[in-house]
């Protein structure tokens, strides 16, 4: 925190709160459960990929191959260094410097289209490949049992894990918009710091993602 | 801080005095009500909504009971039939029991209960009815266009092939999902942070620690159901192959994954019931509860214990005999959790100054079906009579007396308990008891038989039955009937109420729980001024004096 007076962040204390330090406190713990939910939400299609590599565990690995493990590497380092900006943003934006806050959140915006971009890229090559799920997959060349199985956890995977880049990346336009306006100028900047959480956990996600598909 | 609203202090606690200036007319028009924040009026809301849920359940039983009245067709055909039982426990389930007791009384009294203006996200308060309004929407449409017939369970692969409109409801049970995670996670920042000073976690009334052990599983089961869910909807839109064995999917991993959402949801509906029930029993008994600790640890135990008892569901599943084993030892500390409080509920009643009231009545009938349903679930755990029970109606019979029964219970229950708080009006006594023994004893002859029948071997959602069956049916069809007219009855006398009732006092009750000191109804800011908190919850040692017990910083 930075040392302000109780006064100049009285305004954003909410009615039913004591004062700003417990909004704070509960903002944060409320930020954390929710990212708990999303845990168990991805929970559930870790456990799917365990029980069918577990299934077809040759399978699995030989699937693997058809994906790009230059491609994975590289959204591997894009997403981890556009962690690092957002935690950036924070600390600008903490310290009441809105203006570099906002250019490294359009920064970490940056990162994100890429990762996207290269997500969108490997995806029209498994489209033309024929290494689709379930019922769509017509690969020639790999024909195991339990192939399908794989495209279907890996569109399932990275789908959802998409959607939630997505919904991050809206998330830190709006935080962009409003650190660029001075909005966390004043000694208040829990926002920023949420969204630079759930951020943290589209990478973290990311992080068991890729060697799961690419790297066995 | 200071109290600024303006509301005449009534002149003693036990004198009938309706506060004019309370959370009801402090706003008026829709949008007051549609855009409110305020957790009293969303606890209002929860109920009008949750209500007519159970209303349109119940129907869809009747309309199954009545199909059953006889061994053949009776007045529909066998498609319908299947239909029919899906939505009654689609809408029961998802639409009524999972929501009520959180959503109406979690949001009204929790607050009110630890001294807070408000729970701590009042905004995603208000998003969580929405989200359950839309959710029911959404599954409400899949109904109107068909409806599923694979059951509330959504058994892969039948569920994944059948021609009926399933996806619909799948979305609609995903989004009120949704719903139920924004409450539990609203309620367990609540109680972290909005704690008045001078109450200690151990000051903490039992209802909040109940809520808070239910808030756990919302959080940690219920994304697994949403991702679930979601599977099987694109398997069926698409056919990504994942439950599916001709693609090499596992339809036995459906019902793992179903489970390890759908057993602790079972304990999403039953703590909030236990949750009630340990403030009734302080405010009939007139004693502090015993063994508060043992209570209170109890539940998240339940809480706990509750996410490694799925396997109990899968005995008949090719589970190895040592997994089913583990699974069976592992559902009954359940039972010994649920005994801890039983044995403790009863033992604060040991003594008690107890007035019969109605929600005292309902209290016996919770606890009667608690114990009774516990039981024949300790025989399920045991996998050996399992085998023979398995989709039987003693399992319908089972979790209907344990589940509905106290979910029921305890609802009614809160709803008598409460009404004079929630309201400012007192319900017909009389009419209380009458609606009370008819729907407990409408209860016990509408699944009493059902044990029996299951025993005798008679499977669940089976559309015609052999003769031998038909007496057994007919009468849980007459108990079914009676326990519809009794809703019936209390609905007309709490709505006849809330016109023509006597006006409550604050207090009429004289109980000791926080929720009671202050005005009936509640004024939009809880309390004339913050409260602080010098002793524990329904602490009857000295002759209550009303609100002037709780002391009040200036």
């Amino acid at each position: 925190m930075r040392p302000e007076p109780e006064a100049a962040t009285a305004a954003y204390v909410a009615h039913h709160f004591p004062d700003l330090r417990t909004q704070e406190h509960a903002a944060r713990l409320g930020m954390w459960l929710f990212l708990a939910t999303e845990l168990l939400l991805f929970g559930g299609l870790f456990t799917a990929y365990s029980v069918y590599r577990y299934l077809y565990p040759a399978t699995f690995a030989e699937a693997s191959q058809h994906l790009s493990v230059a491609a994975g590497t590289i959204n591997t380092i894009v997403l981890i260094t556009s962690s690092l900006t957002v935690a950036l943003a924070h600390h600008y934006a903490h310290h009441g410097k809105g203006r570099r806050a906002a250019l490294l959140l359009l920064v970490t915006l940056g990162f994100a289209v890429v990762f996207l971009l290269i997500k969108a890229w490997e995806w029209s090559h498994d489209f033309h490949e024929g290494l689709l799920p379930g019922r769509y997959f017509h690969s020639t060349e790999l024909t195991a049992n339990g192939a399908p199985m794989f495209f279907t956890l890996y569109f399932l995977l990275t789908g959802l894990h998409g959607l939630h880049v997505v919904i991050g990346m809206t998330v830190l336009a709006v935080l962009m918009v409003l650190c660029w306006l001075g909005t966390y100028d004043h000694g208040y900047s829990t926002p920023v710091e949420l969204g630079g959480m759930y951020w943290h956990l589209v990478d973290l996600v990311w992080i068991f993602l890729y060697p799961l598909l690419y790297l066995i | 801080m200071s109290q600024s609203l303006d509301t005449t202090p009534p002149s003693s606690a036990d004198e009938p005095a309706y506060n004019p200036r309370n959370y009801l007319n402090a706003e008026a028009g829709a949008m007051s009500w549609l855009l409110t924040r305020d957790h009293k009026r969303i606890g209002i809301m929860y109920l009008v909504l949750t209500s007519v849920s159970f209303f349109l359940g119940g129907f869809f039983a009747l309309l199954v009971r009545i199909e059953l009245l006889t061994p053949g067709p009776t007045i529909m055909n066998a498609m319908t039939y299947n239909r029919m039982f899906t939505l009654h426990g689609v809408v029961m389930i998802f639409l009524f029991m999972i929501p009520a007791i959180p959503g109406i009384f979690g949001n009204f009294f929790l607050p009110l209960m630890i001294g807070a203006r408000d729970v701590a996200f009042p905004k995603l308060n208000l998003l969580s009815v929405y989200l359950y309004l839309i959710g029911a929407v959404i599954a409400l449409y899949g109904m109107i266009h068909g409806g599923a017939d694979t059951g509330w369970t959504f058994y892969t692969p039948y569920s994944t092939t059948t021609v009926t409109k399933v996806v619909p409801i799948l979305l609609g049970a995903f989004v009120l999902g949704f719903s139920s995670i924004v409450t539990g996670l609203n309620f367990i920042v609540t109680i972290h942070t909005l704690r008045a000073p001078g109450l200690i976690w151990m000051r903490l009334p039992l209802f909040a620690w109940s809520i808070y052990a239910t808030s756990i599983i919302q959080i940690l089961a219920t994304p697994v159901l949403g991702i679930t869910l979601l599977m099987v909807a694109v398997e069926h839109a698409f056919g990504f192959g994942i439950f599916d064995p001709a693609r090499g999917g596992d339809p036995i991993l459906f019902q793992h994954m179903f489970w390890f959402y759908s057993h602790p949801a079972v304990y999403i509906m039953v703590l909030p019931a236990m949750a009630v029930i340990s403030e009734v029993v302080c405010a009939s008994a007139r004693k502090n509860i015993f063994g508060y600790k043992a209570v209170a640890f109890s539940s998240l135990g339940i809480a706990f214990v509750g996410f490694f008892t799925w396997g109990h569901h899968l005995f008949t599943s090719g589970q190895s005999t040592l997994d089913a084993g583990i699974f069976g030892i592992l559902s009954m500390f359940v039972g010994i959790f649920t005994a801890i409080k039983v044995f403790n509920w009863t033992a604060t009643l040991y003594k008690g100054a107890v007035v019969f009231t109605t929600w005292f009545a309902y209290f016996c009938g919770f606890l009667f079906f608690l114990v009774f349903g516990g039981m024949t679930g300790i025989a399920l755990a045991t996998v050996s009579l399992d085998v023979h029970w398995q989709d039987t109606y003693f399992v319908v019979a089972h979790f209907h007396f344990i589940m509905v029964g106290g979910v029921i219970m305890a609802w009614l229950a809160a709803l008598h308990y409460w009404w004079p708080k929630m309201f400012g009006k007192m319900y017909p006594e009389r009419w209380g008891i009458v609606g009370a023994m008819t729907i407990i004893f409408g209860f016990n002859a509408t699944f009493i038989p059902q044990f029996l029948l299951g025993n005798y071997g008679m499977p669940r959602r089976y559309y015609s039955y052999p003769e031998r069956f038909w007496p057994l049916n007919v009468a849980s069809t007459a108990g079914a009937s009676l326990l519809g007219f009794g809703f019936l009855l209390i609905a007309v006398y709490l709505l006849w109420s809330l016109k023509w009732g006597k006006v409550a006092s604050a207090n009429p009750w004289h109980s000791r729980g926080f929720e009671w000191d202050t005005l009936s109804p509640p004024p939009v800011e809880n309390f004339l001024s913050d409260p602080i908190y010098t002793h524990p919850p329904h602490d009857y040692t000295e002759v209550p004096s009303g609100a002037a017990e709780v002391k009040h910083a200036t």
